[in-house]
């Protein structure tokens, strides 16, 4: 049996093999389908979740490694999409499918939280998530306006 | 097994639709949010409470322009999309069509809830089942709104007519009186007004007004089309709520990951299981058959490993040691029959429209400029893979009883009749729930993975939910079609072409659906080959064979992807060769303002649109033009330094009109970057003006995307990208730093918006990049050029 802290609750996880990466342990053994699959391989995003606050790409993340740390999801991110960058998020009217901006939303978040006045320079680099729909302008926007909502 | 091939011979299947079981099938289905619950148009009519008003708006026989003739069976259209009133006066509108990042879900019942006069926030939108009694749901070729703008206003208006009508006889006076107003009916020249809650069961004992009897409302009074309001789903889809085709879940579902053939056509020769089963969480192993005839929406074939985990089914997936039998297409080399494509494009094809006498003239002319450009394969890869579950329920000898799928689909009639032949049921009598589409771009519109989990299911006999991996998805695609186009002009002393020759070769997407289909279908060349609108006297424009290795399928803007960018480079080559500025060769090669295409001389199908309401009108594809050169400030493009260019290209796709500028920077070292984008949209009346914009936002990236590194190659008859690694895509430092947009205010019908920002964006791209480094990009992507220069 593993334990795993998701959002402030500890899950006991049995007949989960340690090498499951993170992402699938939150989506199909304990029904947190916030955080989503889209490469597998780090390349695209689409499941980060916060580790101990830092972005961290649950795909490639093996169970065994996430040990006594929290583990934060979208699911947990606010109780009620008040976050400020979900707030952002809709403000801009961000999402067309919306399938990767749960990713891209934990990644925001976790950037504003080291660097809370981000240039277009650092928004580029942190944000490197992919998203087919092609959204990237009003990301770049929402993430601003996020800062300084945080910075106020 | 043995799987019918010709989608055509299912057509005139009689619907004899078997709803009365839907909530008991829909039993293992547990949405997790109401906003995504969807329902039969059965079960919605017996959720309503008594005395609820449902109206039914007659419609009348629908459009022809299918994506793909013959593929789905769309022809007859019953009278059929719903609104209802519950007594409280909460209004409830089906959304017939699939949500996959365009907004129509919002938009589609926001144009009912406008004529109905609903006060929006008392409006609840109910995702649809698959049911050809709804008209077309196939959520593809740009279509939603141009197929049922008009159709949704006469639902509402039919709703608002009879709760005006109630009134009326409540206060006994003259229905032209009574007038409603946000969610109220009011009477003129008194301060009387009832809700519509209020009016409900007096309304519903009407009688359903003829559509003559309907007043719509004038332009003027809209009070949601034009106008913005957040997509119905934006709370769910930023609180991770939303539930997409891989978040569906049925009580007691095994998760699937399935070994295909890594060749098309190819089929398993021996398999050893041993070490997939040996994995903790594999249930079981089920060989899939693989297809007969041509690919159709028939699964691939291969090995499923299912399990109660898609990690373990995933981990069990690998373990499989499968021989395979690769079949006919073992050899299918894309650097080899591109070399192939180019040569047929170079010799005399099928004339699909002439004019004049333009062999001849090009034979004789004493100026003649050619040009070859190709584009390779490209794959959709939505970021949300192809996924679907479902539950088939089978009596003791095997006899598919009912069949349940959940999928992210962008045409759930086809689930129903892909599904119904697999599992011998008509397709009325499979039931097929539509989530959100974590995006589509046409892949979802082919509902293989449909078939693959009712396949598991029916095997199992439990709920299987197939997830295709980011591999699966790149390695198993209905492929756009790799290309080849050849253009000849004869060019008089000013430079201007007297004759154009176009020659297009590519697979078509036909071989999906028929052995033996080689030659691009007319409407696969009407997208930016044979509707070519430049006024010349002497065209030939033409289409030569090409065989089918893999899967074709279409993709966002489908053939303009080639064509257009052939088209729109060839013009520029034929500006600069004449010294001339390419806005205004472009200009004068289209002719008069008032000119418009003979589309029925050219034989042109107009995407099954009417000819006078849909005229392929130059002047507006001239205004895009010069409104997008405008606001780019074209005038300077002449005097820019070198590494800096503009260049420009317009088209006309999925019946709109777009006009591009593109400003880009090129190092010295050849790094291009995409620095700003202006593109002018003319697409008719718009009903959700912040979707078309971020429509025309996604549509730069994609189309970013696709000219910078679209390619997707086959050695052996495998394919050689695997994941976003090999296969890469525009991330937000590759996307275009600005994108300036401007949509026409246009009075005229809607057309086309989703696919149509895509068509004129490459080749005036790769324009600008000729005029910043006087290098001209004619094979994308662009990836595979140097594109340094030195001063």
């Amino acid at each position: 049996m593993t334990k795993i802290k998701v959002n402030g609750t500890v899950h006991e996880l049995n007949d989960v093999s340690e090498d499951t990466p993170l992402l699938w342990v939150l989506r199909d053994h304990l029904g947190l389908t916030g955080t989503k699959y889209g490469c597998g391989v780090s390349e695209c995003g689409a499941c980060t979740v916060h580790i101990d606050g830092e972005a961290v790409q649950s795909c490639v993340t093996d169970l065994s490694e996430v040990g006594d740390s929290e583990v934060t999801t979208i699911e947990g991110l606010s109780e009620d999409g008040s976050h400020p960058v979900q707030k952002a998020w809709k403000e801009f009217g961000v999402p067309q499918c919306g399938y990767c901006q749960v990713g891209q939303i934990m990644m925001a978040a976790a950037m504003l939280k080291s660097n809370s006045a981000p240039t277009d320079e650092d928004i580029e680099r942190e944000m490197w998530n992919i998203c087919r729909c092609g959204t990237y302008p009003r990301i770049r926007a929402a993430v601003k306006a996020a800062a300084q909502e945080i910075n106020q | 097994m043995s799987l019918p091939t010709n989608p055509q011979s299912e057509q005139s299947t009689t619907v004899s639709r078997t709803v009365t079981h839907d909530a008991e099938r829909r039993a293992t289905w547990n949405p997790q949010s109401a906003r995504s619950t969807s329902v039969s148009r059965r079960e919605f009519l017996g959720s309503l409470s008594a005395g609820s008003l449902v109206l039914m708006g007659k419609l009348a026989h629908g459009q022809a322009g299918l994506t793909v003739p013959g593929a789905v069976d769309v022809d007859a259209f019953a009278p059929d999309y719903f609104v209802s009133l519950a007594p409280s006066g909460e209004v409830t509108i089906l959304a017939h069509r699939s949500e996959m990042g365009t907004g129509i879900r919002t938009s589609l019942p926001r144009v009912v809830a406008d004529e109905l006069e609903a006060d929006w926030a008392r409006v609840v939108i109910r995702q649809a089942v698959g049911d050809r009694q709804l008209g077309d749901q196939n959520t593809d070729g740009s279509n939603s709104i141009r197929f049922f703008f008009e159709r949704m206003r006469v639902a509402g208006a039919t709703a608002r007519t009879m709760l005006e009508r109630a009134a009326a006889e409540r206060w006994g006076v003259d229905a032209s009186l009574c007038f409603a107003e946000l969610h109220q009916v009011k009477q003129r020249g008194s301060d009387k007004s009832l809700s519509f809650g209020e009016l409900v069961e007096a309304a519903s004992k009407l009688s359903v007004p003829t559509e003559a009897e309907l007043k719509l409302k004038p332009r003027d009074k809209w009070r949601y089309i034009g106008k913005d309001a957040p997509i119905t789903d934006l709370d769910d889809i930023v609180t991770g709520k939303a539930i997409f085709g891989i978040d569906a879940r049925m009580d007691k579902q095994l998760f699937a990951v399935i070994a295909r053939p890594p060749v098309v056509g190819g089929q398993v020769k021996k398999y050893d299981d041993t070490a997939a089963k040996a994995i903790a969480g594999v249930v079981a192993v089920v060989e899939l058959p693989h297809f007969h005839e041509a690919p159709n929406f028939q699964p691939l074939g291969g090995i499923a490993v299912c399990a109660n985990s898609t990690w373990a089914a995933w981990q069990g997936r690998d373990a499989l040691e499968i021989e395979w039998d690769d079949g006919a297409n073992a050899s299918y080399d894309t650097d080899e029959f591109a070399k192939k494509l180019a040569a047929v494009a170079r010799k005399p094809g099928t004339v699909l429209r002439a004019t004049g006498k333009a062999t001849e003239v090009i034979a004789n002319s004493k100026k003649v400029h050619h040009a070859d450009y190709s584009v390779p394969h490209l794959a959709h890869a939505p970021m949300e893979t192809p996924c679907a579950v479902a539950d088939v329920k089978t009596d003791a000898a095997g006899k598919v009883l009912s069949c349940h799928v959940v999928a992210a689909t962008q045409n759930p009639q086809a689930v129903q009749q892909a599904v119904g032949r697999a599992m011998d049921l008509q397709p009325a009598d499979v039931l097929v729930d539509v989530t959100l589409l974590g995006s589509g771009f046409g892949r979802k519109s082919k509902p293989d993975y449909c078939v693959e989990a009712a396949m598991l299911s029916r095997e199992l006999k439990r709920p299987v939910h197939v997830t295709w991996t980011r591999e699966d998805d790149l390695q198993h695609d209905y492929y756009h079609a790799i290309s080849a186009i050849h253009c000849e002009a004869a060019l008089d002393e000013q430079g201007l072409p007297q004759a154009w020759l176009q020659r297009a070769a590519y697979p078509t997407i036909g071989s999906t659906f028929s052995i033996g289909a080689k030659l691009p279908a007319t409407w696969e060349a009407e997208m930016g080959n044979t509707d070519l609108p430049f006024d010349i006297e002497h065209l030939s424009l033409e289409v030569a064979e090409a065989e089918s290795h893999v899967r074709i399928g279409w993709l966002r803007s489908v053939c303009h992807i080639q064509q257009n960018f052939a088209v729109s480079s060839f013009a520029d080559e034929l500006a600069h060769l004449a010294g001339r500025d390419p806005l205004e060769y472009l200009l004068e090669l289209l002719g008069p303002d008032t000119r418009r295409l003979d589309m029925a001389a050219a034989k042109l199908g107009n995407r099954g649109a009417s000819n006078e309401e849909y005229p392929y009108d130059i002047g507006r594809l001239k205004n895009v033009l010069r409104r997008a050169a405008d606001r780019a400030d074209w005038k300077r493009a002449a005097s820019l330094p070198r590494g800096k260019g503009l260049g420009i290209a317009c088209a006309r796709s999925f019946l709109g009109y777009t006009g591009h500028v593109i400003e880009v920077d090129v190092s010295p070292k050849g790094q291009v970057s995409i620095a700003r984008v202006w593109i002018s949209l003319d697409s008719g009346t718009i009903v959700s003006p912040d979707r078309v914009m971020a429509q025309l936002q996604g549509a730069s990236v994609m189309a970013a995307t696709q000219a910078l590194y679209g390619k997707l190659s086959f050695k052996n008859g495998r394919a050689q990208q695997t994941n976003y690694d090999s296969y890469r895509v525009a991330t937000m430092k590759d996307a275009p730093r600005e994108i300036h947009i401007d949509i026409v205010d246009s009075h005229a019908a809607p057309s086309g918006v989703g696919e149509t920002g895509i068509a004129s964006f490459a080749p005036a791209l790769c324009n600008a990049i000729f005029a910043a480094t006087g290098k001209r990009i004619r094979n994308l992507p662009l990836a595979d050029h140097d594109l340094s220069w030195s001063s």
